[in-house]
């Protein structure tokens, strides 16, 4: 059964290192010439490019506005906080076709289609819930006593903010920002309308690859893709570690 | 919770329910604080949606014509048809496929079990480009399992095994499988294994122990983990669009396809329909388990 999860990635690694020219498998010697391709080719270095600082942009921008949404939400007490809640996280459950075509036929009015910043608009908008969910997560196991204390020795709120509340939080919008990046980094349905043939990002780019032929370049491409991923995940995952040792203390 | 003793001195603190929110939000107005958030996503999220599904009823004027045009043709109504089908089979096969394993996940040691929910993790994460990718490599007619099938004699001739409803459903329920293992396996880890030692005890045979102890304590995860998969399944786009076959044609591609021949208010109402199902599943997800909960990803 887990071999039936693991078993394509394990596929798609080895041959993307095959030195033949068709997908053969098992592959008949060892071979960079895939790896080779890509990084020669200014289309696809260009698309991997464009996901990354769209990416990162992306990353930036939901964490400045979910973060301080996420304190609102959990700490908060006024009305139609639950209501604002529900509609934050809207995004993930929504099927991304109809983002994609409501913000397509925006962007078609407002000239924003193959502009990178309709990209960086449209992902933060799926991004965000990531960074509100995970800062949330962390705020719910705060001890806010541990602020009122600081307070009450005479810390401003800023400073209190500054040296007893960031540094707790601090792993929550980290794995917040991380998955932040991915959704963007992975995202295909907005970039399929709103790309244009100007901004084509990495996903858009394998897409209309993978139509014509499944060469192995793609093969080179996902397995970048799925060590970038895990360590990514990894990384989270000793964020998630740190975090509970300084709940601990 | 109004004092605290700090060296033996009574200190009042500040939480007196007047100032809370001048120490939980650090003195500013919680609306405020998700307000910049509240405006973006009402500007590039929730507008651009709304006046795409109002097409749909507004195009050229005020019309039900291309709802009248959806209900009254059996070919769009048969792909709602073959989406739900989809749906539904790759959510029951994932639920039957990944029950076991969140069971065997949580009845492992941690440390085992972490390692082994790596690989749960790891596709879970991946993309579906790459993932769907990986099955047209192994399902093609010059994949992997044709090749492996060829050499060792069992077929002359390849079989044809991409764009077929079956690639369907085993690709997604590939792609599928970790929103269903995760659910599950939160839920299981915190049944108490003494209950089923119990049942064994007690004379329970291992099948009734699972139907009368083990299954009704883990409900909500096969609630949440079930509808959370069939929600994804129906808006799928990716998996159907490159391993299915014409008679594999699903929502999402349609109305991609759709808007690609300028039909935009067509478009609009088979978006609408499809958001309107996706919702009522979700509402009922909700309904079943709190919101909050649905979200935690690891």
């Amino acid at each position: 059964m887990l071999f039936y999860l693991a078993a394509p990635v394990l596929i798609v690694i080895p041959l993307s290192f095959s030195s033949g020219l068709y997908l053969s498998f098992p592959p008949p010697g060892f071979s960079l010439q895939w790896y080779g391709r890509f990084f020669a080719d200014p289309a696809w270095t260009g698309a991997a490019w464009l996901s990354i600082w769209v990416g990162l942009t992306v990353t930036v921008l939901a964490v400045l506005l979910g973060t301080p949404a996420a304190f609102a939400l959990v700490r908060g007490r006024f009305r139609g906080a639950r209501l604002i809640n529900g509609f934050v996280l809207t995004p993930v459950i929504v099927p991304g076709i109809i983002v994609a075509i409501g913000v397509y036929f925006f962007y078609a009015r407002i000239g924003l289609v193959g502009s990178p910043l309709g990209l960086i608009l449209a992902h933060t908008c799926l991004a965000v819930p990531f960074v509100v969910i995970n800062v949330s997560a962390t705020l719910y196991g705060f001890d806010e006593r541990l602020e009122h204390a600081a307070m009450s020795l005479g810390a401003t709120p800023a400073a209190t903010f500054r040296e007893i509340t960031l540094p707790l939080i601090r792993p929550g919008i980290l794995a917040g920002a991380v998955f932040a990046f991915i959704t963007s980094f992975d995202e295909l349905l907005v970039a399929l309308f709103v790309s244009g043939s100007s901004a084509v990002t990495l996903p858009r780019r394998m897409w209309d690859q993978i139509r014509f032929n499944i060469e192995p370049t793609i093969a080179a491409v996902s397995t970048l893709l799925i060590a970038l991923t895990t360590l990514l995940l990894l990384s989270t995952e000793m964020l998630r570690r740190r975090s509970v040792r300084l709940r601990e203390g | 919770m109004g004092e605290a003793a700090i060296g033996g001195l009574q200190v009042p603190l500040r939480t007196a329910a007047p100032a809370r929110w001048r120490t939980a939000t650090f003195g500013l107005p919680a609306p405020l604080l998700v307000t910049p958030l509240l405006l973006f996503l009402g500007v590039f999220y929730a507008y651009p949606v709304a006046a795409m599904l109002w097409r749909s009823i507004a195009t050229p004027h005020f019309t039900t014509a291309h709802y009248a045009e959806l209900f009254s043709s059996d070919i769009y109504l048969l792909v709602f048809w073959i989406t739900l089908r989809i749906s539904l089979v790759t959510t029951i096969v994932a639920l039957m496929l990944g029950y076991p394993v969140a069971y065997l996940l949580a009845r492992l040691p941690p440390a085992r079990a972490n390692l082994l929910l790596i690989l749960v993790l790891v596709p879970f994460w991946s993309s579906i480009l790459v993932r769907t990718y990986a099955w047209m490599v192994l399902l093609g007619r010059n994949g992997v399992i044709n090749q492996f099938l060829l050499a060792i004699g069992v077929i002359q001739t390849p079989l044809r095994l991409l764009n077929t409803t079956f690639a369907v459903y085993v690709a997604m329920v590939h792609v599928l499988l970790p929103f269903m293992i995760l659910p599950l396996f939160a839920t299981l880890r915190g049944i108490d294994p003494a209950l089923l030692r119990a049942a064994a005890s007690l004379g329970a045979r291992p099948l009734a122990a699972f139907r009368q102890v083990l299954l009704p304590l883990s409900l909500p995860g096969v609630f949440a983990g079930s509808l959370l998969v069939f929600i994804l399944a129906l808006g799928f786009f990716i998996t159907p669009a490159l391993v299915g076959g014409p008679r594999d044609l699903m929502v999402a591609v349609l109305i991609q396809q759709q808007v690609e021949i300028l039909h935009w208010p067509f478009a609009s109402a088979l978006a609408m329909v499809l958001l309107i199902a996706a919702m009522a599943s979700f509402a009922l997800l909700s309904k079943a388990l709190g919101v909050e909960r649905l979200f935690g990803r690891t």
